[in-house]
């Protein structure tokens, strides 16, 4: 399977360079505790989730164990992309 | 009184109640008032005198509750920043401040290095966090571990009329301005609204708004001083999660501001999270639609709901009782207790009900002024009726109508509202030009449905200069300088804007 975590890495690269700590990040950490990605930037992330990999995030997912670190995104993607 | 003795009595009246949930962490009354007198002390031995700034940088969390107290309890004024906010403003609130200590957590410290560097007026921070070895800047210290060894806290001996805190808003120049908050105007505010919402020792508040807000602030004040629980979210990314948490902790008080509820109100299984024990919820910071009056009480028919209007320079300014909202639903409401407002015609004079003008404030909540902006606050603040008293002009339009109810017509200035937070255009175009190849630049407030207004941005690009940056590059430029809820979410390039005789931008048009 092609490697999510990179894709969504360099999506948040471009798109949340905000906090000074947002390029270190490791893929476990949580991007709220980091600064990483903020409140409105968690919509923009479902969505574009929603779009590259052609599922819906539904209301109980999202939660922070799967979408609070690269981690927990790439577990995630992974079962929504084999139900 | 004093801001933190309204909490203190409740801490000797129930030391074992329990006065803050964080996840799943619970701290009694007892604890929050040693953890805080702990503080205090430290922050006295280091030099912190009656009068003195303590700026917090943190995210939502028992430290940002204590530090609250702490700083109180040593005499000192409590300077809540924003932990969204960026390196150069961080340093420009500390040095506009000239902020003796920073407390800071250790995520953000890109942010709170680089402005140590350009600041010399702090000589402590205190950082929450991180590993203790690696500061470079030798005013970094550990935040003491509870079990540290503090010497005893000398009573500071501060009077009502003492700063209790400055509060940073965005101004329509530009610059931040500092809202001076005395123990009278905050003790005042709290007691006010308290009042008129009822709340109770029995109550428990759900918080997910920044404590740097003041809306969150206030959340800490008043639950602590009528003794109730304090439920702190760090965030509202997750509303599933904030909703869990208000079913496990039982809940009783939602305050929100319309980016929150619209979040809410677009799932699609928020019947699933029964919150039978909510009684109240309220809004503020931005006004709720009808259409959102209405779908907010269908889904939540078991609360009341209060609409609230309020401005940082005296905390809160009006509300409407729940009773009313089916009689004038777009109402804010009218003045909240010990206070009185009025609406003043371009001369200063008093306006009967049925009038439209600007509103004005009179009551112990309003501000002393802006720190060290003597001519931003002659603006503001203008005698009162009394010898030696000044009134609050608000620099909102509302009309009243027959009753006195209120109404919100508009802003003078060009102030945005989005995600309930204020933004000044001037600061995000300041922002802009700063930007290489950004020759001109027009920021606007755009109707957006979940963030109330969104930041739209017009930009003109130098002729020849390469690379011609993408939209999303203005907006990322944006984001590594403003807090993310400032940053434009649209960027429309344009080869020119419009213009005024005179050869200023002229905003009318755009959007």
């Amino acid at each position: 399977m092609e490697d999510i975590k990179a894709k969504v890495r360099a999506y948040i690269m471009d798109n949340f360079i905000m906090g000074g700590n947002a390029g270190q990040f490791k893929d476990a950490d949580s991007f709220m505790a980091q600064h990483v990605i903020d409140s409105t930037g968690f919509l923009e992330l479902v969505t574009f989730l929603e779009e590259t990999y052609v599922f819906e995030v539904q209301d109980d997912e999202m939660v922070p164990e799967n979408l609070d670190s690269l981690d927990n995104i790439d577990a995630y993607v992974r079962r929504k992309l084999v139900a | 009184m004093l801001l933190h003795q309204l909490f203190e009595q409740s801490a000797r009246q129930m030391p074992d109640k329990v006065a803050l949930v964080v996840e799943s962490k619970r701290w009694s009354y007892a604890q929050i008032d040693r953890l805080a007198t702990q503080l205090a002390a430290v922050l006295q031995q280091r030099g912190v005198q009656r009068g003195d700034r303590v700026a917090t940088f943190l995210d939502n969390g028992v430290e940002a509750v204590v530090c609250l107290y702490a700083a109180l309890k040593c005499g000192a004024v409590i300077m809540p920043v924003n932990p969204l906010t960026k390196k150069d403003k961080l340093a420009y609130l500390l040095n506009d401040s000239r902020a003796s200590a920073l407390i800071a957590h250790a995520p953000l410290r890109t942010e709170f290095e680089h402005a140590l560097a350009h600041n010399g007026s702090v000589h402590t921070c205190l950082v929450v966090g991180g590993d203790a070895t690696t500061w470079s800047d030798a005013r970094c210290l550990p935040y003491p571990s509870d079990a540290a060894e503090t010497a005893a806290l000398i009573a500071p001996g501060s009077i009502d009329q003492d700063l209790a805190g400055i509060i940073y808003t965005s101004g329509s120049t530009g610059d931040p301005k500092g809202v001076m908050l005395t123990h009278l105007n905050m003790v005042s505010a709290a007691r006010s609204i308290s009042g008129y919402l009822g709340l109770q020792a029995d109550d428990v508040i759900v918080c997910a708004l920044p404590l740097a807000f003041d809306y969150g602030l206030y959340q800490v004040l008043m639950s602590f001083q009528v003794g109730a629980t304090l439920v702190l979210e760090r965030s509202f990314s997750f509303p599933v999660q904030v909703l869990e948490t208000m079913m496990r902790e039982r809940v009783t008080v939602f305050p929100g501001v319309p980016t929150m509820f619209s979040l809410l109100m677009n799932m699609k299984t928020l019947r699933e999270y029964p919150l039978p024990a909510l009684r109240k919820i309220t809004n503020t910071a931005a006004a709720l639609s009808e259409e959102h009056i209405r779908r907010l009480r269908g889904l939540f028919p078991q609360a009341r709901l209060y609409s609230m209007y309020g401005l940082t320079e005296c905390k809160r300014v009006t509300y409407l009782d729940p009773d009313q909202l089916d009689i004038r639903p777009t109402s804010v409401g009218r003045g909240m207790p010990n206070e009185e407002v009025w609406l003043v015609d371009e001369a200063g004079r008093r306006l009967p009900n049925g009038s439209t003008g600007e509103l004005v404030i009179r009551g112990s909540n309003v501000m002393r002024g802006y720190w060290e902006k003597p001519e931003e606050t002659a603006q503001r603040l203008k005698p009162g009726p009394i010898a030696g008293e000044m009134l609050l002009h608000s620099g909102d339009l509302f009309r009243t109508d027959a009753e006195g109810y209120l109404y919100f017509v508009a802003r003078k200035d060009d102030i945005i509202k989005s995600r309930g937070e204020k933004v000044s255009p001037r600061e995000v175009e300041n922002v802009l030009y700063g930007m290489p190849g950004v020759l001109e630049a027009a920021v606007v407030g755009v109707p957006d449905d979940i963030l109330g207004e969104a930041v739209k941005a017009f930009v003109t690009l130098k002729p020849d200069w390469q690379p011609r940056p993408s939209e999303r590059d203005v907006i990322r430029y944006c984001l590594s300088k403003l807090e993310s809820f400032m940053a434009p979410k649209q960027v429309v390039f344009v080869d020119d804007l419009p213009k005024t005789d005179t050869g200023k931008i002229k905003k009318t048009g755009l959007g």
